[in-house]
Protein backbone atom coordinates (compact mmCIF):
# COMPACT_ATOMS: atom_id res chain seq x y z
CA UNK A 1 0.00 0.00 0.00
CA UNK A 2 1.45 3.71 -1.26
CA UNK A 3 1.57 5.85 1.48
CA UNK A 4 -1.18 7.94 -0.27
CA UNK A 5 -3.46 5.39 0.26
CA UNK A 6 -2.40 5.07 3.79
CA UNK A 7 -2.55 8.24 4.02
CA UNK A 8 -6.34 8.69 3.04
CA UNK A 9 -6.97 5.87 5.75
CA UNK A 10 -5.74 7.81 8.09
CA UNK A 11 -7.85 10.77 7.22
CA UNK A 12 -11.45 8.93 5.87
CA UNK A 13 -11.49 6.31 8.11
CA UNK A 14 -12.06 8.65 11.47
CA UNK A 15 -14.08 11.08 9.64
CA UNK A 16 -16.36 7.89 8.32
CA UNK A 17 -16.50 7.19 12.34
CA UNK A 18 -17.29 10.72 13.66
CA UNK A 19 -20.14 10.64 11.03
CA UNK A 20 -21.49 7.89 11.86
CA UNK A 21 -21.33 8.47 15.91
CA UNK A 22 -22.78 11.64 14.80
CA UNK A 23 -25.21 10.01 13.24
CA UNK A 24 -25.84 7.66 16.34
CA UNK A 25 -26.48 10.28 19.02
CA UNK A 26 -29.16 12.10 16.09
CA UNK A 27 -30.72 8.64 15.53
CA UNK A 28 -31.52 8.44 19.81
CA UNK A 29 -33.02 12.26 19.62
CA UNK A 30 -35.44 11.15 16.08
CA UNK A 31 -38.77 12.23 17.50
CA UNK A 32 -40.39 10.77 14.60
CA UNK A 33 -39.61 7.49 12.99
CA UNK A 34 -40.64 5.74 10.36
CA UNK A 35 -42.97 3.47 10.86
CA UNK A 36 -43.20 0.50 8.35
CA UNK A 37 -46.80 0.03 7.01
CA UNK A 38 -48.33 -3.47 8.75
CA UNK A 39 -48.40 -6.24 6.40
CA UNK A 40 -51.78 -6.36 4.38
CA UNK A 41 -52.28 -2.87 4.07
CA UNK A 42 -52.05 -1.16 1.30
CA UNK A 43 -51.08 2.24 -0.07
CA UNK A 44 -52.84 5.69 -0.30
CA UNK A 45 -51.64 8.13 -2.96
CA UNK A 46 -52.98 11.54 -3.42
CA UNK A 47 -49.80 12.97 -5.27
CA UNK A 48 -48.75 10.90 -7.29
CA UNK A 49 -45.29 10.02 -5.93
CA UNK A 50 -44.15 7.98 -8.43
CA UNK A 51 -42.81 11.01 -10.83
CA UNK A 52 -40.78 12.40 -7.69
CA UNK A 53 -39.27 9.30 -6.84
CA UNK A 54 -38.01 8.30 -10.58
CA UNK A 55 -36.26 11.44 -10.78
CA UNK A 56 -34.57 11.68 -7.64
CA UNK A 57 -32.97 8.25 -8.48
CA UNK A 58 -32.54 9.42 -12.03
CA UNK A 59 -31.28 12.61 -11.02
CA UNK A 60 -28.25 11.18 -9.01
CA UNK A 61 -27.74 8.33 -11.45
CA UNK A 62 -27.15 10.87 -14.54
CA UNK A 63 -25.08 13.23 -11.58
CA UNK A 64 -22.71 10.61 -10.90
CA UNK A 65 -22.31 9.37 -14.71
CA UNK A 66 -21.45 12.55 -15.64
CA UNK A 67 -19.40 13.38 -13.50
CA UNK A 68 -17.64 10.10 -13.42
CA UNK A 69 -17.74 10.80 -17.23
CA UNK A 70 -16.22 14.12 -16.56
CA UNK A 71 -13.30 13.62 -14.21
CA UNK A 72 -12.42 10.93 -16.84
CA UNK A 73 -11.62 12.93 -19.68
CA UNK A 74 -9.95 15.22 -17.65
CA UNK A 75 -7.83 13.35 -16.41
CA UNK A 76 -6.71 11.42 -20.17
CA UNK A 77 -6.59 15.33 -20.90
CA UNK A 78 -3.92 15.68 -17.81
CA UNK A 79 -1.68 12.66 -18.22
CA UNK A 80 -1.43 13.13 -21.81
CA UNK A 81 0.00 16.08 -21.15
CA UNK A 82 2.36 15.27 -18.44
CA UNK A 83 3.24 12.39 -20.83
CA UNK A 84 4.16 15.04 -23.34
CA UNK A 85 6.05 17.34 -20.80
CA UNK A 86 7.82 14.67 -19.52
CA UNK A 87 9.32 13.49 -22.82
CA UNK A 88 10.31 17.52 -23.60
CA UNK A 89 12.08 17.83 -20.70
CA UNK A 90 14.00 14.49 -20.91
CA UNK A 91 14.72 15.74 -24.76
CA UNK A 92 15.89 19.12 -23.14
CA UNK A 93 18.56 17.54 -20.66
CA UNK A 94 19.76 15.17 -23.15
CA UNK B 1 1.79 6.50 -6.97
CA UNK B 2 0.33 3.80 -9.49
CA UNK B 3 0.26 0.81 -7.39
CA UNK B 4 -3.39 1.82 -6.17
CA UNK B 5 -4.02 1.35 -10.23
CA UNK B 6 -5.60 -1.94 -8.92
CA UNK B 7 -8.01 -1.05 -6.48
CA UNK B 8 -9.61 1.93 -8.01
CA UNK B 9 -11.19 -0.54 -10.55
CA UNK B 10 -12.11 -2.83 -7.84
CA UNK B 11 -13.99 -0.09 -6.14
CA UNK B 12 -15.52 1.00 -8.61
CA UNK B 13 -16.39 -2.42 -9.98
CA UNK B 14 -17.95 -2.99 -6.76
CA UNK B 15 -19.69 0.28 -6.67
CA UNK B 16 -21.34 -0.23 -9.67
CA UNK B 17 -22.06 -3.72 -8.91
CA UNK B 18 -23.80 -2.49 -5.10
CA UNK B 19 -25.87 0.46 -7.08
CA UNK B 20 -27.32 -1.68 -9.93
CA UNK B 21 -28.72 -4.45 -7.37
CA UNK B 22 -29.83 -0.99 -5.11
CA UNK B 23 -33.50 -1.42 -6.41
CA UNK B 24 -33.81 -4.65 -5.93
CA UNK B 25 -32.42 -4.23 -2.42
CA UNK B 26 -34.32 -1.30 -1.83
CA UNK B 27 -37.59 -3.24 -2.79
CA UNK B 28 -37.43 -5.93 0.23
CA UNK B 29 -37.95 -3.44 2.36
CA UNK B 30 -41.68 -2.28 3.38
CA UNK B 31 -43.35 0.75 2.83
CA UNK B 32 -43.46 3.48 5.17
CA UNK B 33 -47.12 3.95 6.74
CA UNK B 34 -47.45 7.76 6.57
CA UNK B 35 -45.41 9.01 3.55
CA UNK B 36 -45.69 5.66 0.86
CA UNK B 37 -43.61 4.91 -2.03
CA UNK B 38 -42.10 8.54 -2.01
CA UNK B 39 -39.85 7.54 1.21
CA UNK B 40 -38.20 5.34 -0.56
CA UNK B 41 -35.88 8.49 -1.67
CA UNK B 42 -34.58 8.22 1.85
CA UNK B 43 -32.29 5.42 0.53
CA UNK B 44 -30.35 7.52 -1.37
CA UNK B 45 -30.46 10.84 -0.05
CA UNK B 46 -28.86 9.10 3.42
CA UNK B 47 -26.47 7.69 1.52
CA UNK B 48 -25.48 11.06 -0.40
CA UNK B 49 -26.08 13.03 2.50
CA UNK B 50 -23.86 10.61 4.78
CA UNK B 51 -21.06 11.46 1.87
CA UNK B 52 -21.19 14.64 1.91
CA UNK B 53 -20.50 14.86 5.50
CA UNK B 54 -18.05 12.65 5.36
CA UNK B 55 -16.59 14.38 2.41
CA UNK B 56 -16.35 17.52 4.14
CA UNK B 57 -14.86 16.17 7.26
CA UNK B 58 -11.69 14.87 5.15
CA UNK B 59 -11.41 17.99 3.91
CA UNK B 60 -10.98 19.39 7.12
CA UNK B 61 -8.88 16.97 8.24
CA UNK B 62 -6.87 17.58 5.35
CA UNK B 63 -6.82 21.44 5.13
CA UNK B 64 -6.31 21.16 8.86
CA UNK B 65 -2.60 18.93 7.93
CA UNK B 66 -1.76 21.84 4.83
CA UNK B 67 -1.67 24.17 7.10
CA UNK B 68 0.67 22.57 9.60
CA UNK B 69 3.04 20.73 7.17
CA UNK B 70 2.12 21.82 3.76
CA UNK B 71 1.96 18.45 2.13
CA UNK B 72 1.55 18.24 -1.70
CA UNK B 73 -0.80 15.32 -0.84
CA UNK B 74 -3.05 17.07 1.86
CA UNK B 75 -4.01 19.79 -0.19
CA UNK B 76 -4.96 17.62 -3.34
CA UNK B 77 -6.89 15.30 -1.21
CA UNK B 78 -8.71 18.52 0.39
CA UNK B 79 -9.55 19.71 -3.05
CA UNK B 80 -10.56 16.15 -4.10
CA UNK B 81 -12.54 15.95 -1.00
CA UNK B 82 -14.18 19.68 -2.12
CA UNK B 83 -15.38 18.87 -5.02
CA UNK B 84 -16.85 15.87 -4.13
CA UNK B 85 -19.19 17.12 -1.52
CA UNK B 86 -20.47 19.39 -3.95
CA UNK B 87 -21.54 16.63 -6.39
CA UNK B 88 -22.82 14.83 -3.04
CA UNK B 89 -24.35 17.96 -1.59
CA UNK B 90 -26.18 18.79 -5.20
CA UNK B 91 -27.91 15.38 -4.83
CA UNK B 92 -28.87 15.67 -1.40
CA UNK B 93 -30.27 19.31 -2.52
CA UNK B 94 -32.36 18.30 -5.18
CA UNK B 95 -33.44 14.92 -3.88
CA UNK B 96 -34.43 16.38 -0.32
CA UNK B 97 -37.37 18.83 -2.13
CA UNK B 98 -38.18 16.09 -4.13
CA UNK B 99 -38.88 13.92 -1.25
CA UNK B 100 -40.28 17.37 0.64
CA UNK B 101 -42.58 18.07 -2.11
CA UNK B 102 -44.67 14.83 -1.28
CA UNK B 103 -44.37 14.41 2.81
CA UNK B 104 -44.64 17.62 3.40
CA UNK B 105 -46.65 19.39 0.87
CA UNK B 106 -43.45 22.29 -0.17
CA UNK B 107 -40.86 22.02 -2.37
CA UNK B 108 -38.38 23.59 0.43
CA UNK B 109 -38.75 24.06 4.51
CA UNK B 110 -36.75 25.84 6.83
CA UNK B 111 -36.20 22.30 8.41
CA UNK B 112 -33.05 22.58 10.67
CA UNK B 113 -30.68 19.37 8.79
CA UNK B 114 -31.66 21.05 5.31
CA UNK B 115 -31.12 24.34 6.02
CA UNK B 116 -27.47 23.27 7.63
CA UNK B 117 -26.67 21.24 4.37
CA UNK B 118 -27.44 23.78 2.16
CA UNK B 119 -25.29 26.46 4.45
CA UNK B 120 -22.17 23.75 4.34
CA UNK B 121 -22.79 23.65 0.26
CA UNK B 122 -22.49 27.15 0.14
CA UNK B 123 -19.17 27.04 1.76
CA UNK B 124 -17.90 23.93 -0.68
CA UNK B 125 -18.73 25.86 -3.83
CA UNK B 126 -17.02 29.19 -2.07
CA UNK B 127 -13.77 26.99 -1.68
CA UNK B 128 -14.23 25.93 -4.82
CA UNK B 129 -14.73 29.43 -6.54
CA UNK B 130 -12.07 30.29 -4.53
CA UNK B 131 -9.75 27.40 -5.70
CA UNK B 132 -10.65 28.48 -9.33
CA UNK B 133 -10.76 32.72 -9.36
CA UNK B 134 -8.16 33.06 -6.53
CA UNK B 135 -5.30 33.07 -8.73
CA UNK B 136 -1.84 31.48 -7.23
CA UNK B 137 -1.38 30.88 -3.69
CA UNK B 138 -4.74 30.21 -2.65
CA UNK B 139 -4.42 26.38 -1.73
CA UNK B 140 -3.28 28.27 1.29
CA UNK B 141 -6.24 30.08 1.75
CA UNK B 142 -8.62 27.62 1.10
CA UNK B 143 -7.21 25.55 3.62
CA UNK B 144 -8.19 28.02 5.84
CA UNK B 145 -11.62 28.15 5.06
CA UNK B 146 -11.62 23.69 5.18
CA UNK B 147 -10.32 23.99 8.84
CA UNK B 148 -12.84 26.92 9.52
CA UNK B 149 -15.65 24.94 8.08
CA UNK B 150 -15.11 22.00 9.82
CA UNK B 151 -15.24 24.25 13.33
CA UNK B 152 -17.98 25.82 12.06
CA UNK B 153 -20.06 22.80 11.22
CA UNK B 154 -21.56 22.70 15.39
CA UNK B 155 -22.27 25.83 15.32
CA UNK B 156 -24.38 25.79 12.09
CA UNK B 157 -26.10 22.61 13.72
CA UNK B 158 -26.82 24.79 16.95
CA UNK B 159 -27.77 28.09 15.62
CA UNK B 160 -29.86 26.57 13.24
CA UNK B 161 -31.78 24.79 15.65
CA UNK B 162 -31.83 28.08 17.97
CA UNK B 163 -33.38 30.09 14.51
CA UNK B 164 -36.45 26.96 14.36
CA UNK B 165 -37.02 26.96 18.01
CA UNK B 166 -40.52 28.57 17.48
CA UNK B 167 -41.54 25.80 14.82
CA UNK B 168 -42.21 22.34 15.39
CA UNK B 169 -39.10 20.01 14.55
CA UNK B 170 -39.38 16.98 11.63
CA UNK B 171 -36.98 15.16 12.04
CA UNK B 172 -35.44 13.07 8.86
CA UNK B 173 -32.72 11.22 10.29
CA UNK B 174 -35.39 8.62 12.72
CA UNK B 175 -34.30 5.51 14.36
CA UNK B 176 -34.93 2.75 11.60
CA UNK B 177 -36.80 -0.54 12.29
CA UNK B 178 -34.93 -3.20 11.36
CA UNK B 179 -36.30 -4.57 7.36
CA UNK B 180 -35.36 -0.66 6.50
CA UNK B 181 -32.21 -0.03 7.74
CA UNK B 182 -30.71 -2.88 5.94
CA UNK B 183 -31.25 -1.39 2.40
CA UNK B 184 -30.41 2.09 3.69
CA UNK B 185 -27.22 0.36 5.06
CA UNK B 186 -26.17 -1.18 1.83
CA UNK B 187 -27.10 2.15 -0.37
CA UNK B 188 -25.00 4.13 1.99
CA UNK B 189 -22.09 1.26 1.44
CA UNK B 190 -22.66 1.94 -2.27
CA UNK B 191 -21.88 5.41 -2.18
CA UNK B 192 -19.17 4.85 0.39
CA UNK B 193 -17.20 2.53 -1.75
CA UNK B 194 -18.23 4.88 -4.91
CA UNK B 195 -16.91 8.13 -3.17
CA UNK B 196 -13.23 6.57 -1.93
CA UNK B 197 -12.96 5.25 -5.79
CA UNK B 198 -13.55 8.71 -6.92
CA UNK B 199 -11.45 10.47 -4.64
CA UNK B 200 -8.50 8.43 -5.38
CA UNK B 201 -9.16 9.24 -9.10
CA UNK B 202 -9.22 13.05 -8.23
CA UNK B 203 -6.37 13.22 -5.99
CA UNK B 204 -4.41 11.29 -9.03
CA UNK B 205 -5.03 13.83 -11.35
CA UNK B 206 -4.64 16.44 -8.98
CA UNK B 207 -0.95 14.91 -8.20
CA UNK B 208 -0.66 15.24 -12.02
CA UNK B 209 -1.52 19.17 -12.60
CA UNK B 210 0.54 19.78 -10.15
CA UNK B 211 3.34 17.38 -11.93
CA UNK B 212 2.50 19.76 -15.07
CA UNK B 213 2.88 23.28 -13.06
CA UNK B 214 6.10 22.11 -12.27
CA UNK B 215 7.51 20.92 -15.40
CA UNK B 216 6.35 24.05 -17.12
CA UNK B 217 7.95 26.07 -14.39
CA UNK B 218 11.48 23.74 -14.74
CA UNK B 219 10.91 24.05 -18.90
CA UNK B 220 11.25 27.74 -18.18
CA UNK B 221 14.60 27.44 -16.81
CA UNK C 1 10.31 42.68 21.43
CA UNK C 2 7.68 44.12 22.28
CA UNK C 3 3.90 41.91 24.07
CA UNK C 4 1.56 41.39 21.70
CA UNK C 5 -1.12 43.35 23.45
CA UNK C 6 1.12 47.08 23.13
CA UNK C 7 2.03 46.36 19.17
CA UNK C 8 -1.72 45.68 18.60
CA UNK C 9 -2.66 48.47 20.19
CA UNK C 10 0.31 50.35 18.11
CA UNK C 11 -1.36 48.90 14.85
CA UNK C 12 -5.22 49.85 15.67
CA UNK C 13 -3.92 53.17 16.63
CA UNK C 14 -2.24 53.85 13.65
CA UNK C 15 -5.21 52.46 11.59
CA UNK C 16 -7.70 54.86 13.92
CA UNK C 17 -5.34 57.76 13.57
CA UNK C 18 -5.12 57.60 9.19
CA UNK C 19 -9.25 57.06 9.71
CA UNK C 20 -9.56 59.89 11.71
CA UNK C 21 -7.25 62.55 9.39
CA UNK C 22 -9.44 61.09 6.64
CA UNK C 23 -12.28 59.66 7.79
CA UNK C 24 -12.76 57.72 4.21
CA UNK C 25 -13.95 54.14 5.59
CA UNK C 26 -16.50 56.24 8.81
CA UNK C 27 -18.17 58.00 6.17
CA UNK C 28 -18.67 55.56 3.23
CA UNK C 29 -19.80 52.57 5.50
CA UNK C 30 -21.99 54.64 7.09
CA UNK C 31 -23.74 56.09 4.11
CA UNK C 32 -23.65 52.36 2.39
CA UNK C 33 -25.33 51.35 5.70
CA UNK C 34 -28.02 53.61 5.65
CA UNK C 35 -28.68 53.41 1.94
CA UNK C 36 -29.09 49.54 2.16
CA UNK C 37 -31.42 50.18 5.22
CA UNK C 38 -33.63 52.72 2.95
CA UNK C 39 -33.70 50.03 0.11
CA UNK C 40 -34.73 47.38 2.86
CA UNK C 41 -37.42 49.85 3.65
CA UNK C 42 -38.80 50.38 0.06
CA UNK C 43 -39.30 46.06 0.12
CA UNK C 44 -40.37 45.76 3.18
CA UNK C 45 -42.77 48.45 3.83
CA UNK C 46 -46.04 48.10 2.41
CA UNK C 47 -48.78 50.87 2.65
CA UNK C 48 -46.99 53.09 4.53
CA UNK C 49 -46.32 50.69 7.36
CA UNK C 50 -43.06 48.30 8.10
CA UNK C 51 -44.48 44.61 7.86
CA UNK C 52 -43.90 42.98 11.68
CA UNK C 53 -40.18 42.54 13.33
CA UNK C 54 -38.46 43.08 10.19
CA UNK C 55 -36.05 45.76 12.03
CA UNK C 56 -34.01 43.29 13.16
CA UNK C 57 -33.14 41.37 10.01
CA UNK C 58 -32.67 45.27 8.02
CA UNK C 59 -30.03 45.85 10.91
CA UNK C 60 -27.97 42.97 10.69
CA UNK C 61 -27.93 42.73 7.02
CA UNK C 62 -26.77 46.14 6.87
CA UNK C 63 -24.55 45.63 9.41
CA UNK C 64 -22.46 42.79 7.47
CA UNK C 65 -23.29 44.23 3.96
CA UNK C 66 -21.13 47.59 5.07
CA UNK C 67 -19.09 45.08 7.45
CA UNK C 68 -17.90 43.33 3.86
CA UNK C 69 -16.97 46.76 2.09
CA UNK C 70 -14.95 48.24 5.20
CA UNK C 71 -12.46 45.21 5.42
CA UNK C 72 -12.14 45.21 1.93
CA UNK C 73 -11.33 48.87 1.75
CA UNK C 74 -9.08 48.71 4.87
CA UNK C 75 -7.41 45.66 3.39
CA UNK C 76 -7.16 47.54 0.22
CA UNK C 77 -5.77 50.45 1.64
CA UNK C 78 -2.42 48.52 3.13
CA UNK C 79 -2.05 46.77 -0.51
CA UNK C 80 -2.23 49.99 -2.28
CA UNK C 81 0.39 51.23 -0.17
CA UNK C 82 2.60 48.37 0.25
CA UNK C 83 2.55 48.58 3.91
CA UNK C 84 1.31 45.08 4.71
CA UNK C 85 4.72 43.77 4.23
CA UNK C 86 6.22 46.43 6.43
CA UNK C 87 3.98 45.03 8.93
CA UNK C 88 4.06 41.70 8.35
CA UNK C 89 8.47 42.23 8.55
CA UNK C 90 8.35 44.20 11.72
CA UNK C 91 9.64 42.44 14.59
CA UNK C 92 6.54 41.33 16.50
CA UNK C 93 4.28 38.42 16.56
CA UNK C 94 2.04 38.07 13.53
CA UNK C 95 -0.55 37.93 15.77
CA UNK C 96 -0.41 41.28 16.66
CA UNK C 97 -1.27 42.34 13.12
CA UNK C 98 -4.25 40.35 13.46
CA UNK C 99 -4.92 41.64 16.74
CA UNK C 100 -4.85 45.51 16.03
CA UNK C 101 -6.50 45.33 12.62
CA UNK C 102 -9.13 43.53 14.23
CA UNK C 103 -9.20 46.40 16.55
CA UNK C 104 -9.71 49.07 14.75
CA UNK C 105 -11.89 47.37 12.34
CA UNK C 106 -14.44 46.84 15.58
CA UNK C 107 -14.15 50.58 16.40
CA UNK C 108 -15.11 51.80 13.29
CA UNK C 109 -17.83 49.20 12.93
CA UNK C 110 -19.26 49.88 16.55
CA UNK C 111 -19.24 53.95 15.74
CA UNK C 112 -21.04 53.08 12.56
CA UNK C 113 -23.52 50.93 14.61
CA UNK C 114 -24.17 53.50 16.82
CA UNK C 115 -25.69 55.42 14.10
CA UNK C 116 -27.52 52.88 12.37
CA UNK C 117 -29.68 51.30 14.94
CA UNK C 118 -31.46 54.60 16.16
CA UNK C 119 -32.23 54.93 11.94
CA UNK C 120 -33.61 51.40 11.91
CA UNK C 121 -35.28 51.91 15.13
CA UNK C 122 -36.89 54.95 13.02
CA UNK C 123 -37.84 53.39 9.93
CA UNK C 124 -38.99 49.92 11.27
CA UNK C 125 -40.43 51.12 14.49
CA UNK C 126 -38.25 49.23 16.56
CA UNK C 127 -38.23 49.41 20.02
CA UNK C 128 -34.31 49.58 21.12
CA UNK C 129 -35.27 50.99 24.46
CA UNK C 130 -36.88 47.70 25.91
CA UNK C 131 -33.75 46.35 26.60
CA UNK C 132 -30.99 48.48 25.32
CA UNK C 133 -28.03 46.41 27.07
CA UNK C 134 -28.93 43.03 26.02
CA UNK C 135 -29.30 44.65 22.64
CA UNK C 136 -25.45 46.53 22.45
CA UNK C 137 -24.36 43.12 23.88
CA UNK C 138 -25.76 41.26 21.29
CA UNK C 139 -24.81 43.65 18.57
CA UNK C 140 -20.66 44.29 19.83
CA UNK C 141 -20.42 40.24 20.27
CA UNK C 142 -21.79 39.72 17.12
CA UNK C 143 -20.04 42.08 15.24
CA UNK C 144 -16.52 40.96 17.15
CA UNK C 145 -17.32 37.44 15.72
CA UNK C 146 -18.25 39.06 11.72
CA UNK C 147 -15.28 41.50 12.15
CA UNK C 148 -12.95 38.39 13.72
CA UNK C 149 -13.52 35.95 10.56
CA UNK C 150 -13.48 39.07 8.11
CA UNK C 151 -10.20 39.94 9.34
CA UNK C 152 -8.55 36.99 8.64
CA UNK C 153 -10.37 36.23 5.89
CA UNK C 154 -9.59 39.90 4.41
CA UNK C 155 -5.77 39.64 5.22
CA UNK C 156 -5.41 36.04 3.68
CA UNK C 157 -7.23 37.42 0.03
CA UNK C 158 -4.95 40.80 0.20
CA UNK C 159 -2.77 39.28 -2.73
CA UNK C 160 -5.48 37.38 -4.33
CA UNK C 161 -7.18 37.64 -7.75
CA UNK C 162 -10.74 38.84 -7.51
CA UNK C 163 -10.52 39.85 -4.32
CA UNK C 164 -13.26 41.86 -3.76
CA UNK C 165 -16.28 39.42 -4.60
CA UNK C 166 -14.14 36.03 -3.10
CA UNK C 167 -14.33 37.85 0.15
CA UNK C 168 -17.83 38.18 0.10
CA UNK C 169 -17.97 34.25 -1.23
CA UNK C 170 -16.55 33.23 1.15
CA UNK C 171 -17.39 35.50 4.46
CA UNK C 172 -20.84 34.84 4.22
CA UNK C 173 -21.31 30.99 4.91
CA UNK C 174 -19.09 31.58 7.35
CA UNK C 175 -20.73 33.76 9.39
CA UNK C 176 -24.25 32.20 9.36
CA UNK C 177 -24.38 30.98 12.86
CA UNK C 178 -23.47 34.61 13.78
CA UNK C 179 -25.93 36.65 11.48
CA UNK C 180 -28.31 33.55 12.45
CA UNK C 181 -28.11 34.31 16.16
CA UNK C 182 -27.82 37.80 16.23
CA UNK C 183 -31.41 38.17 14.00
CA UNK C 184 -32.48 35.42 16.27
CA UNK C 185 -32.03 37.16 19.68
CA UNK C 186 -32.79 41.19 17.92
CA UNK C 187 -35.85 39.55 16.70
CA UNK C 188 -36.51 38.39 20.29
CA UNK C 189 -36.23 41.90 21.70
CA UNK C 190 -38.06 43.54 18.96
CA UNK C 191 -41.12 40.90 19.25
CA UNK C 192 -44.51 42.29 20.11
CA UNK C 193 -44.25 39.95 23.03
CA UNK C 194 -40.34 40.19 23.61
CA UNK C 195 -38.55 37.16 25.07
CA UNK C 196 -35.36 38.14 26.82
CA UNK C 197 -34.14 34.07 28.00
CA UNK C 198 -34.09 33.73 24.61
CA UNK C 199 -32.15 36.36 23.38
CA UNK C 200 -30.22 35.83 26.77
CA UNK C 201 -29.20 32.55 25.47
CA UNK C 202 -28.36 34.08 21.86
CA UNK C 203 -25.68 36.11 23.60
CA UNK C 204 -24.08 33.31 25.53
CA UNK C 205 -24.11 30.97 21.88
CA UNK C 206 -22.46 34.39 20.34
CA UNK C 207 -19.55 34.86 23.20
CA UNK C 208 -18.94 31.47 22.44
CA UNK C 209 -18.99 31.53 19.13
CA UNK C 210 -16.40 34.60 19.06
CA UNK C 211 -14.19 32.98 21.80
CA UNK C 212 -13.55 29.73 19.03
CA UNK C 213 -13.02 31.91 16.62
CA UNK C 214 -10.87 34.25 17.62
CA UNK C 215 -8.85 31.49 18.92
CA UNK C 216 -8.61 29.62 15.67
CA UNK C 217 -8.28 33.09 13.27
CA UNK C 218 -5.15 33.50 15.91
CA UNK C 219 -3.71 29.92 14.93
CA UNK C 220 -4.41 29.89 11.27
CA UNK C 221 -2.85 34.45 11.18
CA UNK C 222 0.46 33.47 10.95
CA UNK C 223 0.64 30.33 9.22
CA UNK C 224 -1.18 31.80 6.86
CA UNK C 225 0.46 34.76 6.34
CA UNK C 226 3.90 33.17 6.42
CA UNK C 227 4.72 33.24 2.31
Amino acid sequence: MTRLQRWIIRVTLPAVALVFSALGVLAQQGDKGFVPLPPGQSLQEQLPATPLVFTAYAFVWVALLVYVFILFSRLKKVERELADLRSKTRASRA
Amino acid sequence: MTSHSRLVPLLLGVAVVMFAAAPFVIDTAPYESSMGLVQRIFYFHLGAAMTMLTSGLVCGIASARYLAKRSASADHLAYAAVELAVLFGTMVLVTGPLWARKAWGVWWDWEPRLTSTLVMYMLFVAYLLLRRFGGAGSEVLSAAIGLFGMALVPFVYISVNLWRTLHPKTSVLPTLPKPMLVPALFCLAAFLILYWALLLIRMRMEAARAEIDAAYLSLED
Amino acid sequence: MIGVFRAAWIIARKDLLVETRSRELVYTTLFFAVSCVLVFAWAFVREGKPIDNASAGVLWVAIVFSGTLALGRAFERERQSETLRGLLMAPIERAAVYLGKLFALLVLMILVEIVLVPIVALFFHAPIGRAPWLLAGLLVVGTVGFAAVGTLFAAMLVRAQSRDVLLSIVLYPVTVPVVMTGVQGTAAIFAAEPDFGLAQTCLTLLIFFDAVFVTLALWTFAPVMHE
